[in-house]
């Protein structure tokens, strides 16, 4: 016998009544904006789809978004082997545990804005600590204000460093939760350390893992503030990732059709790109 | 297949350890005859996973050897010992199928894939696991994944010992009966030697044809489970093998007679030694009602189906005696009668008379 209530339902809706505030409003007067043009004087006229495509078309647009798959692509390429990497090397045990806890941690303490700003002030080329090793005590050719190619790689380790941490932790999350009768048992069978990571740790680790990556994407597709302090977008639009173009647009050139339009692009790719990883990763668990 | 050796084994888990009770094994000196099946039973902490993870190899003894036959094994690593373990909860690889599960142990050996197949098969068959070969074993039951350690470790030709470690501690009770006759069918089926570990009695005595009862890091008795019930060496042995227990008394020794709460109690045979603390010890199934005898009062009687355990007070000592039926009733004064050739004196704990010449 299954009895049916519908009472649950009530106790939702404050939380729906919340979400509607804090989320589905302001999102609806995106969409509000994205469909009508206005000059001012709280006057709309309907444009339709007109924006979508005006940006889809645009140049502008593609480049900031190749720029941005092209900077997701590398950190994730880094930042999960490291992470693994780093959490295999970190003891299980012991007191050096706490300590190389809170250090993992303490990058991902910082205000991003202060970690911009640090990194800013580290590379910069003549007074930075770094800028000026690799200038006057190596010889390389550095500097991200003016190289396009340095602004990157300057970038990239930065985001390396706020955010590698991340996959450290959940990745030693996973590791410490194995017993150690598996390794025990890997030992007897003869396992090399290469099987021991293939059939025992990563296994073990790819729930964490799939969250990582998840997490690592999102955050990294969705960055604004680190490279906006530490590059401004620049050297020309080299580091312009689409949040930065997004906030040019929007609050620069004050074109808020457009703007909104693009959200709205941005925002699918991001829920279609999460969704489709998270499909991919978690097939196998379904047979 | 190989006669294991142990000899003046120690251990401690402490980098300096000073006095014996800083070790987590105190002396060990066993020989486990090849092809035997053997438990070692003690309670939690005793030192048992300590040894049976030194047999294994997973970790190094402080002092002593251990030999595989006549060859010096202490100082190898697990994987060339040549044994198997099965643990408390078993292991198995994820990612793999049952076959896969079974073959690795043989793949990491590099061994050739036609005969891996023959193995797998053969071990599947023996294991009842054969339509599950293609299967993820992540999916499995306890009792199954349970089976598939126990394969990977069977797998090989070349085992010397297989080890288990409480293996039925995470398996349902209706399937653990199951698990432990097949256990000893696959025991006289590939004839390795077997040291199975436990804190649970009754999986020791119907595994092993003997048992090497453990505490405190040392090894109280060794022997058959006929003997470990019949004639405890030590109270302890008496006290943990037995449901209930052997009855532990305070006594006093006079000739061959020990006085207990004042009464006389005739004893299996003379007593040696003097000094130290004495007990009468006596097993339940010992203690008999009459009609004359040492009196005593019953304070419980509990049904457990086969028989009562009678709970009594004899002065101030409590003890049990076990009554096939026609238990007495509750709070009723009965008269004791302690079988002789049952009744022993332990000093300090060991057993301190001697058999009567039969």
């Amino acid at each position: 016998m299954r009895t049916e209530n519908q009472k649950a339902w009530f106790f939702v809706l404050p939380v729906l009544a919340l979400v509607a505030f804090n989320a589905l409003v302001p999102m609806m007067t995106v969409v509000n904006y994205s469909v009508q043009e206005t000059f001012g004087n709280n006057q709309f006229f309907w444009e339709g789809l007109g924006w979508f495509e005006q940006i889809l078309r645009s140049d502008r647009f593609q480049a900031a978004l190749g720029r941005q798959f092209l900077f997701t692509f590398l950190i994730l390429i880094i930042e999960v082997p490291l992470g693994i990497i780093v959490a295999l090397s970190m003891p299980r045990k012991g007191f050096w545990v706490p300590v190389c806890l809170v250090l993992m941690a303490l990058p991902m303490l910082i205000p991003w804005n202060v970690v911009g700003s640090m990194w800013n002030i580290f590379t910069l080329p003549k007074i930075g600590l770094m800028g000026y090793f690799l200038n006057d005590v190596l010889g390389i050719n550095y500097d991200m204000t003016q190289q396009p190619l340095s602004a990157w790689i300057t970038v990239i380790v930065m985001d390396v460093w706020h955010w590698t941490s991340l996959v450290v932790l959940l990745c030693y999350a996973g590791l410490v939760s194995i017993p150690d009768a598996y390794y025990q048992a890997a030992k007897i069978d003869g396992a090399s350390p290469w099987s021991v990571f293939r059939y025992i740790q990563l296994p073990k680790m790819k729930t964490v893992l799939t969250i990582a990556i998840l997490l690592r994407f999102m955050d990294s597709f969705n960055i604004y503030t680190e490279p906006f302090v530490l590059t401004g977008g620049g050297p020309g639009n080299s580091t312009t990732l689409l949040s930065i173009d997004l906030v040019k647009i929007a609050l620069g050139q004050f074109d808020l059709g457009p703007a909104a339009a693009m959200s709205l692009i941005y925002f699918a790719i991001t829920l279609l790109v999460s969704w489709v990883f998270y499909t991919l990763m978690t097939k196998d668990d379904a047979q | 297949m190989a006669q294991i050796n142990l000899s003046n084994l120690k251990h401690s888990y402490m980098p300096a350890p000073k006095g014996p009770e800083d070790y987590a094994l105190k002396e060990i000196d066993v020989t486990w005859r090849d092809g035997g099946a053997y438990a070692l039973l003690g309670p939690s902490g005793c030192g048992k996973s300590t040894l049976l993870n030194i047999i294994s190899g997973l970790l190094t003894p402080s002092e002593g050897q251990i030999l595989f036959d006549d060859r010096d094994v202490t100082a190898l690593p697990p994987d060339q010992r040549n044994i198997a373990q099965v643990f408390q909860f078993p292991v198995i690889y994820d990612t793999m199928t049952v076959g896969e599960n079974l073959a690795f142990p043989l793949k990491n050996r590099g061994v050739d894939a036609a005969t891996i197949k023959r193995r797998v098969d053969e071990i599947a068959e023996m294991l009842d696991v054969t339509d599950m070969l293609n299967t993820r074993a992540s999916g499995l039951s306890p009792d199954n994944k349970q089976k598939i350690s126990m394969g990977r470790g069977l797998v090989r030709d070349d085992v010397n010992a297989v080890m288990f470690d409480e293996p039925l501690t995470v398996i349902d009770p209706h399937l653990k009966w199951k698990l432990r006759s097949k256990l000893k069918e696959l025991h006289q089926r590939v004839k390795a030697t077997m040291i199975y570990v436990t804190h649970d009695q009754t999986e020791a005595l119907t595994f092993a044809d003997e048992v090497v009862v453990m505490q405190e890091g040392e090894v109280v008795q060794i022997g058959t489970p006929v003997e470990l019930f019949e004639r405890p060496q030590h109270t302890f042995v008496g006290h943990f093998i037995g449901s209930p227990g052997m009855n532990v008394l305070p006594c006093e020794v006079k000739g061959d007679r020990a006085v207990f709460e004042g009464h006389e109690v005739m004893l299996e045979g003379p007593t040696r030694g003097d000094g130290g603390r004495t007990d009468l010890g006596i097993r339940p199934e010992y203690v008999g009602f009459g009609e004359t005898g040492i009196p005593a009062q019953v304070t419980k009687v509990s049904d457990i189906g086969r028989h009562y355990v009678v709970s009594a007070m004899v002065g101030n000592t409590a003890l049990k005696a076990v009554a096939e039926h026609n238990a007495p009733n509750l709070g009723s004064h009965v008269f004791l009668q302690f079988k002789p050739e049952q009744s022993r004196v332990y000093r300090d704990g060991w057993i301190a008379t001697e058999e009567r010449a039969q």
